[in-house]
């Protein structure tokens, strides 16, 4: 109505005063003069930028990323060479950071609600224990902590020739722990399909044993029935494929040991500061989320004859998750930025190789650039995908 | 809307490092109207630059530094030290938060070109070494199969290294740290069979850090040449003449035989060149656009380049390094000055 309005009078009148006093053409012009600014200062920023660099003759653009970037990494998720790229070389550090944050991100909820839960509990001793473990670990900052969880490795632990022996074929000393790992065999491969095949029918089974409930009322024992799709499939393959026994363990040859697999003392001190240092963060967001909940709720739960679990999982956790998924995936956000501290203690993730390749090519800008997008992708990827679980679990009010 | 306001805080944090010295003058012009040198030095390397307990920088580097403010400004305190780490020293250089670059910097072809920085003369002809515990036994770098090396991020260690066991057809695992306090402290805790290095680095740490220094052994294989020179950015050409003849003149100096006790008696030589190196005969200066006296000025306050590396690295400090490589070309090493005149 009011545009047109303005519209229709604009011209015959040839003011601008009437234009300015409608609310929409007002907002219009705003908005127009911010987004003219805005690009103004990033034109004169972007400009003056590539200005100040042909003027040193520092090099500029992303082409470097195909040259060979001919520096070794300790760790990688992949096969690496120091002719590989720079390109590649940047991909071993992003997934080295995705390796952090994946099973960070996992073992932090598992511990933060632990914790969460601990510190409401009736019992004095663990209430007491659960806050103390968050009060310190919040409160420390999280460089320090992986400072700390670094040097218990490397100054607590015997050397590597002197390495302790805990159980036969695993070893622990300052240079992280080896233990042996199935020999390379087919059935291990045919393993991991039937994994996944149970996973997706234990699923569909689950679908279906809801269905079936709400027609007929009837419970079905879904619980055993998904242990025994996702565990049993595999393990038949496994009988079925000769059941192998070899294991490749790990022998002290030369300077270190040899074959098995490996936890290097940075990736311990990494995932175990960023997990120690969330969880405590979790467990407040898990506490919270269910003393959100009345305390009538679960009165009437139990009213209705439900059982002390299915209270939990059935009235209270579907509304406490309505209020922990928000500030669950700031936390997770958190966790996957703070994983670029893995730089002071030695952990190859995308800033420490990034740093390398600057450093090896002077282009700090590109560089920089190159670490803001791929964090800004990853996350944004694990918003995008917090936020659709948010949508899933809301309530739907009736 | 809120992706150009993205955007615009990704372009402003990208181009903060640059957009600071787009308005001064060259160089020279902003040292001289702020009164002194700003020199980027290393955080912490016994002999090259250090900070002691009362937070006076020593070390070869650093007299460098002094020596360019004496002959800009006849004063050796009109400088400021700005210890930086391997990653932030070419950033800081090429935005102008420092003018001279002198932190044991190995001149490569990348770093004179792409990256932007004009090299002096050469101020120590380094090679990298290892060094590893005497209690492994080994005796030559070609036993280190399989060994864990403990590297500091961001230099050209890291690429000699991939280098020299790719050659000889050898693995390692590298542990890269960006601090070299914390480098230290994971070789010296013995989470690395190996620490790699320049020679010079490694001695001075081994002097300096190790808690026994007879413990370790540097190895005599030298995998890499190492010219340690100061750097300036492209841009001014007159700050570059500065720097680079002043390096030039502590050479000369010893070649002359002049050094900051004797140099008053050389005012009264007969040799031309030596006239004209401290000023007597006018020329030099004023075609650098200094003071005619600036030599003599760093000869007296500064000393020689033996007497600097004496003092710093020699034979009687804690490093007990060689001349070798680094003694005058008429010694059988490399150092030689451009002639003046």
């Amino acid at each position: 109505m009011s545009s047109e309005t303005g519209d229709v009078r604009a011209p015959a009148r040839g003011g601008f005063s009437l234009s300015l006093n409608d609310p929409g053409v007002r907002s219009l012009v705003y908005q127009v003069l911010v987004v003219g600014g805005v690009v103004l200062v990033g034109w004169f920023l972007i400009s003056n930028t590539l200005d100040n660099l042909a003027r040193r003759s520092i090099a500029t653009g992303f082409d470097f990323l195909s040259r060979e970037a001919s520096f070794g990494i300790g760790e990688s998720l992949i096969d690496y060479h120091p002719r590989d790229s720079y390109g590649y070389a940047f991909l071993v550090g992003v997934l080295n950071t995705l390796k952090v944050a994946v099973i960070g991100v996992v073992l932090a909820t598992i511990i933060g609600t632990v914790v969460g839960i601990a510190r409401l509990s009736s019992n004095w001793l663990v209430a007491k224990l659960a806050s103390a473990y968050v009060e310190i670990v919040r409160n420390v900052p999280p460089l320090l902590q992986l400072f700390f969880w670094y040097a218990v490795v490397t100054e607590s632990m015997p050397p590597v020739r002197q390495a302790l022996n805990p159980l036969p074929g695993i070893y622990l000393s300052q240079r992280g722990l080896w233990f042996p790992v199935p020999a390379a065999d087919p059935v291990w491969g045919a393993m991991g399909i039937a994994l996944l095949v149970g996973i997706v029918a234990a699923f569909v089974m689950r679908r279906w044993a809801a269905a079936r409930q709400a027609r007929t009322g009837q419970p079905f024992p879904t619980v055993l029935a998904t242990l025994g799709l996702v565990l049993g499939l595999p393990l038949l393959v496994y009988l079925g494929g000769g059941a192998p026994t070899d294991m490749d363990v790990p022998q002290l040859a030369g300077f270190n040991f040899r074959g098995g697999m490996t936890i290097s003392p940075e990736f311990f001190a990494i995932l175990t500061g960023l997990v120690i240092y969330t969880a405590g963060f979790i467990a407040e967001v898990v506490r919270s989320g269910i003393l959100a909940v009345n305390w009538g709720q679960t009165e009437a739960a139990r009213s209705l004859g439900l059982p002390g679990g299915q209270t939990l999982r059935l009235v209270v956790l579907p509304q406490a998750l309505r209020v922990i998924v928000p500030p669950l995936t700031s936390q997770y956000l958190n966790l996957t930025k703070n994983s670029s501290l893995a730089l002071a203690i030695g952990y190859p993730d995308l800033v420490s190789i990034a740093n390398t390749m600057i450093n090896q090519t002077g282009q700090a800008i590109e560089g920089v650039a190159l670490i803001m997008g791929t964090y800004l992708t990853i996350s944004l990827a694990i918003s995008v995908f917090m936020n659709w679980y948010n949508k899933r679990i809301a309530l739907v009010e009736r | 809307m809120k992706k150009g306001l993205l955007a615009a805080a990704a372009a402003v944090a990208l181009s903060v490092a640059a957009s600071g010295a787009a308005h001064a003058g060259p160089t020279l012009d902003a040292i001289k109207k702020r009164g002194f040198i700003q020199c980027g030095v290393n955080t912490g390397l016994a002999g090259f630059g250090n900070p002691d307990s009362a937070g006076n920088w020593t070390g070869l580097d650093v007299d460098f530094c002094r020596a360019f403010a004496v002959a800009l400004f006849g004063d050796a305190g009109k400088i400021k030290f700005t210890p930086l780490s391997a990653q932030q020293r070419f950033p800081a250089l090429q935005s102008g938060e420092v003018d001279v670059l002198s932190r044991n910097t190995t001149w490569t072809l990348t770093r004179d070109t792409s990256v932007g920085l004009n090299f002096a003369p050469v101020t120590y002809y380094d090679g990298q070494g290892f060094m590893v515990p005497k209690s492994l036994g080994v005796t030559s770098a070609k036993d280190l199969g399989g060994a864990t090396v403990c590297v500091q991020s961001g230099t050209t260690t890291e690429l000699n290294l991939a280098d020299y066991f790719r050659a000889n057809n050898l693995q390692y695992n590298p542990v890269v740290i960006e601090s070299v306090d914390e480098v230290n402290a994971a070789y010296f805790a013995g989470r690395c069979d190996v620490y790699t290095t320049d020679a010079s680095g490694l001695a001075g740490t081994r002097a300096a850090v190790a808690p026994n220094p007879d413990d370790h052994v540097i190895l005599p294989e030298v995998i890499s040449k190492e010219p340690l020179a100061p750097a300036v950015r492209h841009g001014d050409d007159q700050w570059f003449d500065i720097v680079k003849w002043t390096v030039y003149a502590t050479v000369q100096a010893e070649e002359k035989g002049i050094t900051s006790k004797n140099v008053d008696e050389f005012l009264a030589s007969k040799d031309p060149d030596v006239l004209r190196l401290l000023g007597v005969s006018a020329g030099m200066g004023a075609a650098l656009g200094l003071d005619e006296k600036w030599a003599y000025n760093v000869i007296k306050t500064i000393g020689n380049y033996g007497e600097i590396y004496e003092r710093n690295v020699g034979v009687n400090t804690p490093l007990k390094l060689e001349r070798g490589l680094n003694a005058l070309w008429s010694n059988g090493g490399l150092m030689y000055s451009m002639p003046f005149r």
